[in-house]
């Protein structure tokens, strides 16, 4: 009962009685099991992060020593797949933004009537399963595959050389399957621009590539940031793409800590590169966000 | 005359490039789920239907797809009564801690999904809870939430709040309000976090992986079966919810035509 | 169930009604008594705190103080589910997942009657929409869904209904039609209306009494004709219509009507048209409608010597704006029965009328009050 007055709006109409306890009541089983799930083990991974080994030389037992220096013993080892990491979500960020942004502009302004069906459409081939889309991008780019037999009948690739198993394959994965998250931000930045505003721009002496450079993408630019967000965040923590499609040199800071918890069972060290990741990413978020200045992303 | 053509429509011919890029992926999945293969699904052998036919032929298979589905109701069911119950929170009432709550739904949108799998299971090892299913379930609802209230949210908002005063001021109180106004116009924005929520489970891998132990997961079956070869049937079934998938949208989006005529 | 208050009737009674927000009144003590079965229109600019006070009459908006009253029942705080008040909104709030039909049963079945069939068509004939019962809100016109929502509100019978500028939405024909629909409903069902709006033209031509709203307070209460012709504060004046306010100062009495010598000129106001207090330095404003005054005969009330500065032809009138000795523009409407079609700019002119449309308000007043446009904030 409580309940449903809770969720009826109402402006002040009780009889003088308030309840202001009703929204705590809505609030509090969701957040409970984001503290006990999210929040306190987040907490609980700072405290591993500077755990030392116990004495006993157990695999996997470990003892509160403060050991800060942890992080730097973490990054020293994993420098290298931590900037290729960085350098990799950038690259399929940028190459995402090249590909969606002109999809979201086609779908926001010329697409008619079958508006809802593109975007549809767009969504549509992330119904499939996430591994197998990396699969067949496996298959694609193979050396049996459509791509390397063409590039290899037009002499840009020699016949020993192939595409999977490189880095080439690993940002190609990464890109294909982070496209959706820009795609979408940026098409719902452009659809709320008012073509009146572009029309306007046109009757003010503005070519197309200036409307473009001067209205429309500065009005998309929340849609911008929040795909790019979207989009980068993840990738940089991804590592099924690095597995399936690259090769140990092309290991990203994901497999270093999969492979830090599961097969080394070094606990601390796996939880400083968490932190160091969230870190990284928090850090390259905060710049990126106060230089573009839109501050809701929710 | 070609080339005005060509720049007039420039924008259309790239975006028509970027829905085939899209969507060759999906062709080879289908296509390789006809493929005559034995164990491994890499080259092509020839054209049958033995593998739909027989969707749970390879071992392992359908198993997983059970799995997959069980944690998957289970995880959106939860994942959306909690996460409605905070959106109708944030966006019917005022309270104080209200940009704390935000913040803390959006973080773990915001997390490395690594970060999040790992921090889990090192809370469940430690409690000495082994990985397994309901680990995996309870690592699903977590991340699920946020992007529930996210979407319940944003229906909520455009709600109309003077057809609940209109209802009340029709003799209906706050329950029948709920039951008879509100909840069936916020009814579709429920749905859609439910059908975000499962899609969401079903296809997670990374959290998973860390989470559920020796318990196999559809994901987790395709990624363990790609270092020696992946059965047909897998492509089976991930045509079949991909062709699923697109059914339901269409559909709803057919509904939703239908009753604005 | 909670008590749906069928059958309590009587007259409306507001006392020493007040809304605040923090230090903001936006209903100031507000005391009127509605009578029932008249159509009543609270008339105002917007943030006078006519909405505030429909609100609170609803049930959607609690009172800081004072009461609310349907005859003898208290309902002050009560539930709006439990008030015998039903309420048309401004943008309509029909349910757009319910058919016409079940938007117009609503209340019926919430009261808990089972076989509501029958008063629901009876009441969509009323408004002449019953075949579109079956369809869906977003279906209809703007002018049907208001008609719609006009019916899902009488069909209940309540005690008293309240509009929110329900015309506001609305074309001027529409609207014009529409004003008259509601009127003949009110009389053809005898339920009270309450009506708030900012359109005085709508007011005047629905209402049985307005009562005019400025900050929360009334300024005045009255018929039509009672507040057009008599208005008792610059506001009032200024907002009904348009007036003529000149300063001006007592001189003396000839017996019960006032002699007030305005820059020169002797202004008669009659006994009874004076609604002024009296002031220690004997200033009064003088006010006379455009309408009443004459630029081509000669009455008993006459200022001198203005001159032309504007003509604008408005079809059924022609509108004059006259510049006065003391550089006050006056206005002058004369309807367009040939009489002043020779005038034009510049030309010199009297300013007559009948004593019997003067009104004097208080001198120390400010004389924009209640006009529409402020230009500062233009």
């Amino acid at each position: 009962m409580a309940f449903i007055a809770a969720v009826t709006k109402r402006s002040s109409i009780a009889r003088g009685i308030k309840r202001p306890s009703t929204p705590y009541l809505l609030l509090i089983p969701g957040l409970a099991w984001l503290f006990l799930f999210f929040v306190y083990p987040l907490i609980n991974l700072a405290s591993t992060s500077t755990q030392t080994p116990a004495a006993s030389g157990e695999i996997g037992a470990y003892v509160q020593s403060f050991r800060f220096a942890n992080y730097f013993d973490a990054i020293s080892g994993a420098k290298e797949q931590f900037i290729r990491s960085i350098i990799y979500a950038l690259i399929a960020t940028v190459i995402a933004l090249a590909i969606s942004y002109p999809l979201a502009y086609a779908i926001a302004f010329k697409s008619g009537k079958w508006k809802n069906l593109l975007l549809v459409l767009v969504v549509a081939p992330f119904f499939t399963s996430f591994l197998l889309r990396t699969i067949a991008w496996k298959q694609i780019l193979g050396d049996q595959g459509p791509v390397v037999t063409v590039l290899r009948f037009l002499h840009i690739l020699s016949p020993q050389a192939g595409l999977t198993a490189s880095a080439f394959a690993v940002v190609t994965g990464m890109t294909y399957n982070f496209l959706p998250f820009m795609t979408l931000p940026l098409y719902a930045s452009l659809e709320r621009i008012d073509p009146r505003v572009l029309e306007a721009a046109g009757d003010l002496y503005a070519n197309a590539i200036t409307t473009f450079r001067k209205v429309t993408f500065p009005l998309s630019m929340p849609g911008v940031v929040a795909g790019t967000l979207l989009t980068f965040i993840p990738a940089a923590g991804d590592y099924i793409n690095a597995t399936l499609l690259g090769n140990p040199r092309t290991k990203m800071i994901g497999n270093v800590i999969e492979s830090r918890f599961f097969e080394i069972v070094d606990y601390p060290t796996a939880a400083a590169l968490s932190f160091l990741l969230m870190a990284a990413i928090l850090v390259l978020v905060a710049v990126y966000v106060r230089r573009s200045g839109t501050e809701e992303l929710v | 005359m070609i080339r005005r053509w060509f720049s007039k429509n420039l924008i259309k011919i790239y975006a028509f490039l970027a829905f085939v890029y899209l969507f060759i992926p999906i062709a080879y999945t289908m296509a390789f789920s006809f493929n005559d293969a034995g164990k491994s699904n890499l080259t092509w052998r020839g054209f049958t239907f033995k593998n739909w036919q027989n969707p749970c032929g390879a071992p392992e298979v359908c198993s997983a797809l059970g799995n997959s589905l069980k944690i998957g109701f289970l995880a959106t069911t939860i994942a959306t009564i909690l996460g409605t119950m905070i959106a109708f929170a944030l966006g019917r009432h005022r309270f104080r801690g209200r940009s704390t709550v935000n913040l803390l739904i959006f973080l773990p949108m915001a997390t490395p999904e690594i970060v999040l799998g790992a921090s889990l299971l090192a809370m469940f090892l430690n409690l000495g809870i082994n990985p397994g299913f309901w680990p995996t379930v309870i690592a699903h609802v977590m991340f699920c939430i946020s992007f529930v209230v996210v979407t319940v949210k944003a229906r909520i908002a455009s709600l109309d709040p003077k057809l609940e005063e209109a209802a009340m001021d029709l003799y209906a109180d706050e329950m029948e309000t709920f039951r008879r106004v509100t909840l069936p116009l916020v009814a579709p924005g429920i749905f859609g976090a439910a059908l975000l929520a499962f899609s969401l489970s079903f296809d997670d891998f990374i959290i998973t992986n860390f989470n559920s132990g020796t318990l196999t997961t559809f994901p987790k079956f395709v990624y363990i079966a790609s270092a020696r070869g992946i059965p047909a049937q897998a492509n089976v079934i991930g045509s079949s919810m991909f062709i699923l998938a697109l059914t339901i949208v269409l559909a709803g989006q057919l509904v939703n035509r239908r009753k604005a005529r | 169930m909670a008590n749906k208050a069928a059958g309590t009737k009587g007259d409306l009674r507001l006392s020493n009604l007040t809304k605040a927000f923090g230090d903001f009144k936006a209903v100031d003590d507000l005391s009127l008594i509605i009578p029932e079965g008249s159509f009543f229109a609270l008339l105002g600019p917007s943030g006078c705190g006519k909405t505030t006070t429909l609100r609170m009459i609803a049930g959607l908006e609690e009172p800081t103080s004072g009461t609310i009253e349907i005859g003898t029942t208290d309902i002050t705080y009560e539930k709006p589910y439990s008030r015998p008040v039903n309420t048309v909104f401004q943008n309509y709030a029909l349910f757009p997942h319910l058919t016409i039909f079940e938007n117009v049963a609503f209340g019926l079945r919430r009261r808990g009657i089972k076989d509501v069939k029958d008063e629901v068509t009876k009441v969509l004939n009323l408004v002449e929409l019953g075949h579109l019962a079956d369809r869906k809100p977003v279906q209809l016109s703007g002018g049907q869904q208001q008609r719609i929502a006009v019916a899902r509100a009488i069909v209940n019978r309540p005690a008293l209904l309240l509009l929110d500028e329900p015309l506001g939405a609305l074309d001027l024909k529409l609207r014009r039609q529409m004003q008259i629909e509601l009127k003949w409903i009110q009389t053809e069902v005898g339920l009270t209306f309450v009506h708030v709006t900012h359109d005085q033209e709508e007011a005047m031509t629905m209402a049985d009494t307005i009562a005019v709203m400025n900050e929360g307070r009334i300024e005045q209460m009255g018929s039509p004709v009672e507040l057009y012709e008599s208005p008792k504060t610059v506001f009032v004046a200024n907002f009904l219509g348009q007036s003529n306010l000149v300063k001006g100062k007592i001189e003396g009495v000839s017996g019960s009507d006032l002699q007030v010598s305005v820059h020169g000129n002797r202004i008669i106001v009659p006994a009874g048209r004076n609604f002024a207090a009296e002031n220690s330095d004997k200033s009064v404003l003088i006010g006379i409608r455009p309408e009443k005054i004459s630029i081509e005969h000669s009455e008993a009330n006459t200022l001198g010597d203005g001159r032309i500065s504007d003509i604008s032809f408005v079809g059924v009138s022609t509108q004059f704006i006259i510049e006065m000795p003391w550089g006050q523009e006056l206005t002058v409407f004369e309807q367009n029965d040939g009489g002043a079609s020779h005038l034009q700019k510049g030309d010199t002119v009297q300013l007559s009328w009948k004593p019997e449309f003067t009104f004097a308000l208080d001198g120390t007043a400010d004389v924009d009050a209640g006009t529409s446009v402020n230009p500062e904030e233009l």
